[in-house]
């Protein structure tokens, strides 16, 4: 008799692989004794591990390492985030993701007229490299691995980055962590773009090439799903539009002459967990294979780990009530759940206070904890995609993937995705979904739990300092009287000649910020250069 | 002027002010006020207060809708109505939406903002809202 499926992947894929990465515990087993075995491969599936990638991209899955709980943080002061940073690594948070306010995320100061009454509020505010310095005061940047949701300025981040491993004698290819740098889906659906998507799409391959050569541990890119599904769409079209901006930045990176092997073992991705267990967890299945294909049909990929879709999860922020906020801890457990059979790298669980503000630390542990009970106590980890082969879904896997497919193969025929970003196509698909979405609540066909429209919602549990803003006006004021003006003006013309000659400009940012130059000036210095991006919907 | 408009469509303009990049909720009430035959005007992303009032006044509005989920409610949607009263407009009817912390209503509503929707509101309750205000005789017409 033929050797079973099961017995050649534990042969060709699982021996091989545990005997460099050993799991965590010698074995597994329930409380009646009952020994799991690694995982099911049933007929002529192949197991987890294995391309196309559908079961994971590790043989051993959870059962090697946990996935990285990653809280997504950061509000007021850099001094503020820094202890609410600290808070969440003393309780075991494995990596830190930094919220940046929107002046930073668009480019501007805090002493900036247009950050007036901004500053602090959904985010930490980062101008200068001091800034920064505080943000990770006492935290290892060769040891914590960061993760920083910023894209129209990605580049100034990654700079300001790059200039306090240097002022701290780290290497910069030490560095570990993601930055999102997802120019795209800001127009689509975020809203942080301040450049045209051209001159967006430059800078986002800049830093791409820039950490492609020079930060071996970084992932330059985090091609974001989450935001297109809080926008509104459905599963389908979160797996179709996140992997079609994938393929726009691999295009870009192929322009560029870079080796798309390297590239592609140094993207990642970040998807939502929404409320319908089942088709999310299909839904990561199936991007997952969907992505595997793609790098092979269209960009002729072969390395295995280049074509691997990895990814971090949140919690779906827009499913959270503000009625009722407690009943939000359970939505974030079942969404979590979904993100955890689907395979996820990483992991973000919403607050349940997060319709009505942001986070207090309680509701962050809260949720931080939510994670760890999934990962110590449940069980779910101890079969590698348990899932698997389970009709149900299996099939609903297969059906995503060829929904996605077909709507990407609707963008190309319509000119690609940058141009179904630019002529709205992309958006209109967005808002038909959410209108669709919004019907079913008001018609009572899909309506939340505990939510009675009439009924008071609950007073804000957290609020921001708003003294902030002034304080931080007077300490750029101070800075910028403390520097030597003509570097900074000669470190700026620099920025701006290289962008005009198309150059990579991430060496002249780093030497701005290290020449103490600003984010807000840099950021203006490169729109005098790109233009401005207007809003005109 | 308002009495010459009651047999005509009701004029709305809806702006997103600040830097928050949050726009399904306005991109859905624009859609519903257009359905309920309003004739709408969206600002778009990050509009000043002092463009809005300009796009406001050149558009001969009835109403203003506003919406941030950023937490700068406070500091922009009070501009705006002080920025209308200072133009001699604060017949103009104002209306928000977005996350604002119950703790704040008060303060908005003594601005004028009359109408202020958080989440989980029905689309249904804002055109209602506008249609009770601004038509009031058209009620009982309706079927």
């Amino acid at each position: 008799m033929n050797m079973s499926e099961f017995e050649r992947w534990r042969r060709d894929v699982y021996d091989p692989f545990v005997a460099t990465h050993p799991e965590r515990k010698a074995s597994f087993e329930t409380s009646s004794d009952l020994t799991l075995p690694p995982t099911f491969v049933e007929g002529d599936d192949v197991g987890p591990g294995e391309p196309p990638y559908r079961r994971g991209i590790h043989p051993t899955m959870y059962r090697g390492r946990l996935w990285t709980m990653r809280q997504y943080a950061g509000f007021s002061s850099p001094k503020e985030t820094n202890e609410r940073f600290r808070y969440l690594l003393e309780r075991g948070q494995t990596g830190l993701s930094v919220a940046f306010d929107l002046p930073t995320q668009i480019g501007y100061d805090s002493d900036d007229p247009l950050a007036l009454g901004e500053v602090g509020r959904v985010g930490v505010p980062i101008s200068t490299l001091d800034d920064l310095d505080q943000l990770f005061d006492q935290i290892p940047l060769d040891r914590v691995s960061i993760s920083m949701t910023i894209n129209s300025t990605a580049p100034i981040l990654i700079a300001l980055l790059c200039a306090l491993a240097k002022r701290r004698g780290v290497p910069i290819e030490a560095l570990r962590g993601t930055v999102q740098n997802d120019i795209l889906k800001e127009f689509i659906a975020r809203g942080t773009q301040r450049y045209p998507v051209g001159p967006s799409l430059t800078l986002a391959t800049d830093v791409i090439e820039f950490a492609t050569e020079s930060m071996p541990r970084f992932h330059p890119i985090s091609i974001s799903g989450y935001h297109i599904r809080e926008a509104g769409s459905t599963a389908v079209e979160e797996v179709a539009f996140t992997l079609a901006n994938g393929i726009a930045y691999l295009e870009q990176a192929k322009a560029r002459g870079l080796d798309l092997e390297q590239v592609g073992r140094r993207l990642s991705f970040f998807f939502n967990a929404h409320n319908h267990l089942f088709e999310e967890i299909a839904k990561f299945r199936a991007a997952r294979e969907l992505w595997y294909r793609i790098t092979g049909d269209r960009f002729a990929m072969k390395d295995e780990r280049a074509r691997q879709l990895r990814f971090h999860t949140q919690t779906g922020g827009s499913t959270l009530t503000a009625h009722e906020p407690e009943n939000n801890v359970v939505r974030v457990t079942v969404q979590a759940l979904s993100a955890v059979l689907g395979g996820t790298q990483s992991l973000h669980t919403n607050g349940a206070d997060e319709a009505l503000s942001l986070p207090t630390s309680e509701s962050a542990k809260l949720a931080l904890r939510t994670q760890q009970i999934l990962a110590n106590e449940s069980g779910v980890t101890e079969v590698a995609d348990p899932l698997g082969g389970c009709p149900y879904v299996e099939d609903l896997t297969s059906r995503v993937l060829s929904a996605a497919d077909e709507l990407i193969r609707e963008i190309d025929k319509r000119g690609g995705t940058v141009a179904c970003v630019e002529n709205g196509f992309i958006r209109g698909r967005i808002e038909e979904s959410a209108y669709r979405a919004q019907v079913a609540i008001d018609d009572g066909s899909q309506t939340p739990v505990g939510v009675d429209a009439g009924a008071e919602i609950p007073d804000a549990p957290f609020t921001v300092d708003t003294s902030i803003e002034a304080q931080r006006c007077d300490q750029l004021a101070q800075f910028r009287q403390g520097r030597d003006s003509a570097a900074v003006e000669k470190a700026l013309v620099e920025v701006s000649a290289r962008s005009k000659a198309g150059d990579n400009v991430m060496p002249s940012l780093i030497s701005a910020i290290e020449n103490n130059a600003t984010l807000g000036e840099i950021a203006r210095t490169l729109s005098e250069v790109h233009g401005e991006f207007r809003d005109d919907q | 002027m308002t009495s010459d408009r009651s047999q005509s469509p009701i004029r709305v303009l809806l702006a997103k002010p600040g830097l928050d990049g949050h726009d399904r909720g306005i991109r859905l009430v624009l859609r519903v006020l257009r359905d309920a035959g309003m004739e709408v005007i969206y600002t778009g992303l990050r509009a000043t207060p002092g463009e809005i009032i300009r796009a406001a006044l050149d558009e001969d509005v009835e109403a203003i809708g506003l919406s941030s989920l950023s937490g700068a409610h406070d500091q922009h949607f009070l501009e705006v109505s002080r920025l209308l009263a200072e133009q001699g407009a604060s017949d103009v009817l104002l209306f928000c939406g977005g996350i604002i912390p119950k703790a704040d209503v008060p303060r908005l509503k003594e601005a004028g903002f009359d109408g202020v929707f958080p989440p989980g509101t029905p689309l249904d309750a804002i055109v209602q809202f506008l249609k009770d205000r601004l038509r009031p005789s058209s009620e009982s017409e309706s079927p």
